[in-house]
């Protein structure tokens, strides 16, 4: 029997000629992401119990993002403990303000993910960088602390449920829109504890930044791990990112998964997802008939704040205005993102649009900070959670979409049909 | 372990509602209790007392990766969860920390809000002493006991280098 890229990726970091699902492994980890939230308990675990070492500084990548720049007193001295810490225990890859950006766009982007790698975070989105070829998979602070010290972290070896995407998508229609409309079918536990394997024409015609939006997400469904098999795209993309060796590893043509769920894309629409959860997907044309007004529109996070994303919305928003009683707030991921748009002329379209720019960071999405919403908002947002309470009042409503989607109903002030634009 | 069930028949309820992202500056089990549940319900924290049990439908702690919801749930008093299932990483999370995560099929059909439960964690059984009822659980895995007969992951780690 032979194995899926993730069974894979497992044996081979557990020293084992094969895995099977349910089997519980010791795995070498490649990569560990440590942002502001969840990295300091994890420091605070490893001084307590005299374990305070780093297994591998250049295995580590500090990237302080939800709360920065900082919001308050509490946040900057979470990131000045971690400065405190990276520096004592040499860790180099620090990605300070000046060179800050959210997580999950700034990993790819810098080139520290490698297909065939093993990568983990105190990040539930941590599932992104399987866009590569990776297994990486989010977990707790603990978890943090153990690889840090061992550099080594068990799992439980998943069972893969395999998504077959076949053809053309129509105008309008963006990965975001993929993903929604799965995580739509199967639920908000659909995939609990198994890893997604997305695959089929429709992902090989996606950038590798557009596949990095469908992995995101794969925990919105339970997911722990999303995983696209390497192509030329995803080589090229890494080759000129970073010249770390990297191993290209591929499902076998007879693995076993627990489930195989096909789609033909041209049937895909524009979708937004209604509170309170990603898996309340509706179809556009549903969705506007709700007629739903918006107070805010958000474009950002690790979902969909990378550059493709701020080109989709300016070639939108180009010569139109936001409507009056909107706002928009556009926050680029990473700061090479931030650079690129204003070279490109997006923040000026953006600007004349009435839209605010943001220095990149987490923010708004998860109810921190630049951007929260009062008591009976609206937001149509381009990230990936839109829970109870989660950009700001638990009494406020948050609706997920695409980068057109948002940038069309900034537009109308409500929820809108990106097509009519494009 | 005797407690009183404080019980949800809710899927899928989330580490925003447990622990929402506001408080996360703190990572004090004390300070995240003050806000523990607090987007679900605002009257929890009035509540719940040392010792009691949530329970709960599908897919309990979905969400975020955040340690910190069950840091709050254990400094509110919260001694275990019971839930049909529970999302992978809060999962994960409960076992590296030794904190007891159950799952019980149809657990919050079975118990009314206020019951009286007892947990029987070896044998696998929960006694709804209110009701005079018995539920059986799916034991939790070897690799799980061990992990909070140690007393959590680290312990776990620095007595295996010994």
């Amino acid at each position: 029997m032979g194995m899926t890229i993730t069974e894979k990726i497992l044996a081979k970091h557990s020293g084992k000629d094969s895995v099977k699902p349910g089997e519980l492994i010791n795995a070498d980890i490649d990569l560990i992401m440590c942002h502001d939230v969840t990295t300091t308990p994890a420091i605070d675990m490893l001084e307590k119990k005299s374990m305070d070492k780093v297994f591998d500084p250049e295995k580590v990548v500090v990237t302080p993002d939800h709360f920065v720049p900082n919001k308050d007193i509490k946040s900057a001295e979470m990131v000045a403990r971690i400065r405190r810490w990276a520096k004592k225990h040499k860790i180099k890859k620090f990605y300070d303000i000046g060179k800050h950006g959210v997580c999950h766009a700034i990993l790819p982007e810098q080139g520290h993910v490698t297909p065939g790698s093993t990568i983990i975070a105190g990040d539930s989105h941590t599932c992104t960088h399987g866009a590569l070829g990776a297994f990486s998979t989010g977990v707790g602070s603990t978890d943090v602390a153990a690889a840090l010290y061992s550099g080594k972290l068990w799992f439980k070896v998943p069972e893969t449920i395999k998504f077959v995407i076949n053809g053309k998508m129509p105008k309008g229609v963006y990965s975001k829109d993929i993903i929604l409309k799965i995580i739509s079918d199967i639920g908000v536990d659909g995939a609990l504890y198994k890893a997604m394997e997305f695959s089929g024409s429709t992902i090989k015609d996606l950038s590798v930044e557009a596949r990095m939006t469908i992995t995101n997400m794969a925990i919105e469904a339970g997911g722990k791990s999303g995983i696209i098999e390497p192509d030329e795209k995803t080589i090229e993309y890494v080759k000129s990112r970073t010249k770390e060796k990297f191993e290209i590893v591929k499902s076998d043509e007879d693995a076993n998964y627990e489930k195989i769920i096909k789609y033909d894309a041209s049937k895909f629409e524009p979708m937004v997802a209604f509170p309170d959860l990603p898996s309340n997907g509706k179809a556009i044309k549903e969705a506007e008939k709700a007629n739903i007004k918006v107070d805010q529109a958000y474009l950002g996070s690790c979902t969909n704040g990378r550059i493709e994303d701020l080109r989709i919305a300016a070639k939108i928003l180009k010569g139109h205005k936001v409507k009056e009683g909107t706002r928009m707030l556009i926050v680029p991921a990473t700061t090479d993102v931030w650079n690129q748009a204003m070279g490109e002329g997006l923040f000026k379209i953006f600007s004349e649009a009435g839209a605010a720019i943001s220095t990149p960071t987490c923010g708004a999405c998860l109810g921190g900070h630049m951007g929260i919403l009062a008591k009976g908002e609206r937001c149509i947002s381009t990230t990936n959670r839109n829970f109870v309470g989660r950009m700001g009042s638990p009494e406020s409503e948050v609706y997920l979409a695409s980068p057109a989607v948002v940038a069309a109903s900034a537009i109308e002030g409500k929820i809108a049909d990106p097509r009519r634009y494009l | 372990m005797k407690g009183i069930a404080h019980v949800y028949k809710k899927d899928d309820i989330n580490t925003d509602e447990i622990i929402p992202a506001r408080y996360l500056t703190s990572d004090k089990e004390e300070e995240l209790a003050k806000q523990v549940m607090e987007d679900l319900d605002v009257n929890f924290v009035k509540k719940v007392k040392k010792g009691d049990f949530i329970v709960a439908k599908e897919n309990f702690g979905c969400g975020s990766s955040r340690e910190h919801a069950i840091w709050a749930l254990r400094g509110s008093g919260v001694r275990a969860v019971i839930a049909n299932s529970f999302a992978r990483i809060f999962y994960r999370n409960a076992i590296n920390n030794g904190f007891l995560a159950i799952e019980c099929k149809d657990i919050a059909k079975k118990v009314n809000d206020k019951d009286e439960l007892e947990i029987e964690v070896k044998s696998g059984k929960i006694k709804n002493l209110t009701k005079k009822e018995e539920y059986n659980f799916t034991p939790l895995p070897k690799f799980a006991v061990e992990l909070m007969e140690a007393g959590g992951l680290l312990n776990y780690i620095e007595e295996a280098k010994k």
